[in-house]
Parts: C-alpha cells; sequence; structure tokens
C-alpha cells in the first residue's frame, strides 16, 4: 500500500478512536470483567488496527471487530502469562468459552454497556471525588492531566483515586451492571450529580482567575446528551435542559475583561438562541412528565428567564411558583434563598430581606456569600446603606472567585456615604 | 462471595422493647434471604459493658475491661451473608432494622486457603 494509504487509515484509525474507542471499552470491560484488563485489551486492539487495517482494508463494522480483536487478544495474554499464573488458565478458558458461545449482539447491546460503564462509575460505594474522576477518565476519556488540571489539582492525585477506585470495583465487587428499576432513581441521582458537578466546576471555577472552564461545561453537556439519549428519565432530560440553558448565557456572563455581569445586566442578544430552544423544549417536556424532579424545575426557571426579552418582561410570579414546587422536592437552604430573591422580584426587597433574613436567623446560609450578597443589594435597594455595606463586607470575606470579589468590591464602592 | 455486615448504633439509646422488636424483625430477615441461600450467619451482641480487650505485645498479655476503644456507635451485631455482588449485600444490609437508627457497615471477606469448614 502507498504512503498515502497508510497516511489515510491512520487517519480513519485516529477517527475511529476518537468516535467509537469508548463504546469499545464499555463492551470490553463487560466482556472482560475488569477495567484494566479492558484498557489494555482496548489499547491492542487499536494497535492490531493500525497493524491489519492497512492490509486487509478497514472492516465493515469496526466497532465489532475492535471488540472481538481486544477480547481475544486480552484472552491470548492470559494464556501466555497463565504460565506463571495459574488461576489465569481458568480465567482464560472461562471467558473463551463465553466468547464462543455469545451472539453478535446488536447496537441496543452496546449502548446498554455505556450505561453500565456510567453507573458503575458512579456507584455510591464510590467517594464522590473518585465517582468524578473515574466518570471523566472511563466514559469521556479525559487523560489524567486534564482531569487534574480542571479540578486544579496534581495528576498523581488523580490517578490514585482512580487506581483506589478500580480497586475497590474490583474487590468489593461492585457490579458492572444498569441498577434495577427499584433501585434506578437513587442510583440515577448519583448520576446526575456527578454530571452537574463537572458542569459547575466548568461553569464557575471554584477559585482563582477566570470564571469558566468551557471545556469542563461541554464535556458535562456532552455527557448529559449521553445519557438522555440512553435513558428516557425526565430529570434526566431535565439535568441536560438546565445545563444548555446556563450555557447559552455564557458569551454574556462576563466581560471582555473578565467582569461578572449580573443575569439583569447582560446583553441578552449574546444569548445562544439554539441551546435556548433545545433547553427549552426539554425543560417543557420533562415538566409534563409524571416524574418531575429538581433538575427539571430549576430549568423550568431557566427557560422562564431565557423567554423574556428583556429583564422588565421576566415572569418573576411564575418562578415563584416554580421555586415553591422546587423547595418542596428540594427543601434546602439555597433553594429558599434564590425563592426569596424572586420573591423581591416579584413583591419588592422588603419581602425579600425579610426571608433572607429568616434564613440567616436560623443559622443556615452564614458562610455562604451569595446570601450576603443578595440581601446586600436588596437592603441597598431600600436605601439602607449601613446595612448594604455590612452584608457586602460579609459576602467579600466569603468569596473565593477573583470576578465575584472584584463584583463587590465595585458594588461597595458604588454605595453612596 | 462472602460479606459481612457490621452493625454499628448507640446501645445506650435503645429500650428493651426496641431491643426486642429489633431481634424479632432480624429472625425474620435472617429467613428470608436462608431462603434465597445468602444466609450463613447472623447474631446480636451483648453490649461493651461485658466486653473484655486482649492485647499480647512483646510475648506479654494484656487482659483489660470494656471494648477496643470508645466510640459513639458500637459493634452491636452482625450478619454473614453469601451475594453474587456488592449491591446484593447492600440491599441485605438496607434491610437490618439497625441501619435506620445506625449504620450498617458491608466489608468484603477475604477467603484464604486452608481454613476449617462448619
Amino acid at each position: 500500500m502507498s504512503e498515502e494509504g497508510i497516511g489515510s487509515i491512520r487517519e480513519t484509525v485516529d477517527a475511529v478512536y476518537r468516535a467509537e474507542s469508548r463504546r469499545v471499552l464499555a463492551t470490553l470491560i463487560r466482556l472482560l470483567g475488569d477495567f484494566d484488563r479492558a484498557e489494555e485489551a482496548l489499547h491492542d486492539a487499536f494497535r492490531a488496527a493500525l497493524e491489519q487495517w492497512p492490509r486487509d482494508g478497514v472492516p465493515a463494522n469496526p466497532l465489532a471487530w475492535l471488540v472481538s480483536t481486544g477480547r481475544f487478544k486480552a484472552i491470548d495474554g492470559m494464556r501466555r502469562r497463565a504460565r506463571f499464573e495459574a488461576s489465569l488458565a481458568e480465567l482464560a478458558e472461562r471467558l473463551d468459552a463465553s466468547a464462543r458461545d455469545e451472539p453478535e449482539r446488536g447496537d441496543e447491546a452496546v449502548e446498554d454497556d455505556r450505561l453500565r460503564l456510567i453507573f458503575t462509575c458512579c456507584h455510591p460505594a464510590l467517594s464522590p471525588d473518585a465517582q468524578v474522576a473515574m466518570t471523566l477518565r472511563e466514559v469521556c476519556g479525559l487523560t489524567t492531566e486534564e482531569i487534574a488540571r480542571a479540578f486544579l489539582t496534581t495528576a498523581p492525585t488523580v490517578a490514585q483515586r482512580i487506581v483506589r477506585a478500580k480497586a475497590k470495583i474490583r474487590d468489593a465487587r461492585i457490579p458492572y451492571e444498569v441498577p434495577a428499576e427499584a433501585d434506578l432513581p437513587e442510583r440515577l441521582d448519583a448520576v446526575l450529580r456527578v454530571i452537574y458537578l463537572v458542569f459547575n466546576e466548568g461553569y464557575s471555577a471554584s477559585s482563582g482567575g477566570s470564571l469558566t472552564r468551557h471545556d469542563l461545561s461541554s464535556e458535562a453537556i456532552r455527557l448529559g446528551r449521553l445519557l438522555a439519549e440512553l435513558l428516557p428519565e425526565p430529570e434526566a432530560a431535565g439535568l441536560l435542559a438546565l445545563m444548555l440553558l446556563h450555557d447559552s448565557r455564557r458569551a454574556a456572563r462576563t466581560s471582555p475583561t473578565g467582569e461578572l455581569i449580573l443575569l439583569d445586566d447582560q446583553d441578552r442578544s449574546l444569548w445562544n438562541r439554539e441551546q435556548i430552544a433545545e433547553g427549552s423544549a426539554l425543560a417543557e417536556r420533562a415538566l409534563s412528565s409524571r416524574r418531575i424532579g429538581p433538575y427539571t424545575l430549576q430549568a423550568a426557571v431557566a427557560a422562564v428567564h431565557a423567554r423574556a426579552a428583556s429583564p422588565a418582561a421576566t415572569d418573576w410570579a411564575r418562578i415563584v411558583g416554580l421555586y415553591d414546587l422546587l423547595l418542596q422536592a428540594d427543601p434546602s437552604p439555597v433553594v429558599e434563598l434564590n425563592r426569596a430573591v424572586a420573591v423581591a422580584m416579584r413583591d419588592g426587597p422588603s419581602a425579600g430581606v425579610a426571608l433572607i433574613d429568616a434564613i440567616l436567623s436560623r443559622g443556615d446560609l452564614e458562610k455562604y456569600h451569595l446570601a450576603h450578597a443578595a440581601r446586600a443589594d436588596l437592603c441597598r435597594r431600600l436605601g439602607r446603606r449601613a446595612e448594604a455595606r455590612a452584608s457586602y463586607q460579609r459576602a467579600l470575606r466569603l468569596t473565593q472567585q477573583e470576578p465575584e470579589r472584584r463584583f463587590i468590591e465595585r458594588r461597595l464602592s458604588e454605595l453612596p456615604h | 462471595m462472602k460479606f459481612m455486615l457490621l452493625i454499628y448504633h448507640d446501645e445506650r439509646a435503645l429500650s428493651e422493647s426496641e431491643r426486642a422488636e429489633c431481634y424479632g424483625e432480624s429472625t425474620q430477615l435472617a429467613h428470608e434471604i436462608h431462603s434465597k441461600g445468602q444466609f450463613l450467619a447472623a447474631n446480636p451482641l451483648h453490649p461493651t459493658s461485658l466486653a473484655t480487650s486482649v492485647r499480647v505485645r512483646d510475648g506479654k498479655r494484656f487482659v483489660t475491661d470494656g471494648p477496643f476503644a470508645e466510640t459513639r456507635e458500637q459493634l452491636g451485631g452482625y450478619f454473614l451473608v453469601e451475594g453474587k455482588n456488592l449491591d446484593e449485600a447492600i440491599n441485605i444490609a438496607a434491610r437490618i432494622p439497625m441501619a435506620r437508627k445506625g449504620t450498617v457497615e458491608v466489608r468484603p471477606v477475604i477467603e484464604i486457603a486452608g481454613l476449617p469448614t462448619g
């Protein structure tokens, strides 16, 4: 074959890797019963593709070829190593037998394997950090360096987390299964939590200079899309809707110099209309289902904002109504705070301050900078300057993010004396 | 695969009637999982007031009154079960009555060769 021919095969293999490697991995994990064995098999399979496809042509079904090749290379490898480790011989025979017995599986089965992988990576027996690291590594294919950079930690830390997680999966026998109907809601919650956490890490970095880490948010949306495709659960659609609607405002959220711009002051012409359309449609459909959950309701709130041509046109009454429902589904102080802000918009700042004060006097959200910032803003609007100043200062002491800090400082300096 | 289910709870916060109810429910659970081939063993333990701790250091034996450590929740009993995977063990653990007030720790058992059977 010509140099050119080999070059183009290499490109094909690269393209197949980018598009299919996660699917191949998910299936190999099921067939070989082990994450590390499956990753080794994956690499062997792609290496074989680079050697054989120039000679034999690209197979009609590259995915099936890679799975089959990876599987048999793993079995061969085990047989060779069995000379030194007797237990491998038995395992190799067992895997070989099941390979010969099993008929060709269709596309649907492959998608099952991807779900298996997601649910296993997000198993509650793994620590939350491990769930995130495993999902980004095994489901999304990020490198340990990329994950470390995204979460402001070191590559060895991430690598160790992943090694420990795989050991726990193996030694504590965490099953590689899609959870049963009865367990699905609880298990799905864990998956959604991981995806949303990744999105939020990307949407607003926990500390440091820049406000958004674009790549993580896109990764989370891609993950959310995959989940919604594979699993017809309203909350999965709700989370995807929420992320799309938040992301639609990315261009308007920061000034060119990295300054924070609040919803009220954003240039709405910069909002991504495609994401808004998709997100709103998803939110609406999820709202009409019989299983309305917190993500769906938050998405519905975001959709109300997205519909408003200007801040003044925002349907705050509807938003308060949605928060009433959200409070039932997720009775947390943060939700109460967001509801209080909406009530302030509907009924005036005094009503809002009263609600926020009730939360703070219970001892909740004392350390949450947004609670004090919201209170400060409402006091400012009521002309209660001393209180506004005190609350802004409290918020300033508590905020971790540079752009938010600068924003609060600006508001403080704008307060008349 | 064997799993040890270690049941921790505040032994002082349990009345006599609660304890009796707990034993009854646990016995029922044991029978249910036995019919599925999952039951290996289960027992409540006498409270830590009846515990004795034994240590041997440098060939010298130290026997003291009480548990190995004072903790807010104490080991109150156990189930030893046979499960296909962790999720099966977790599902059994969640049905143990004390899971509602305390914590059930699920630990996979290491099977070493050469132990006596039965």
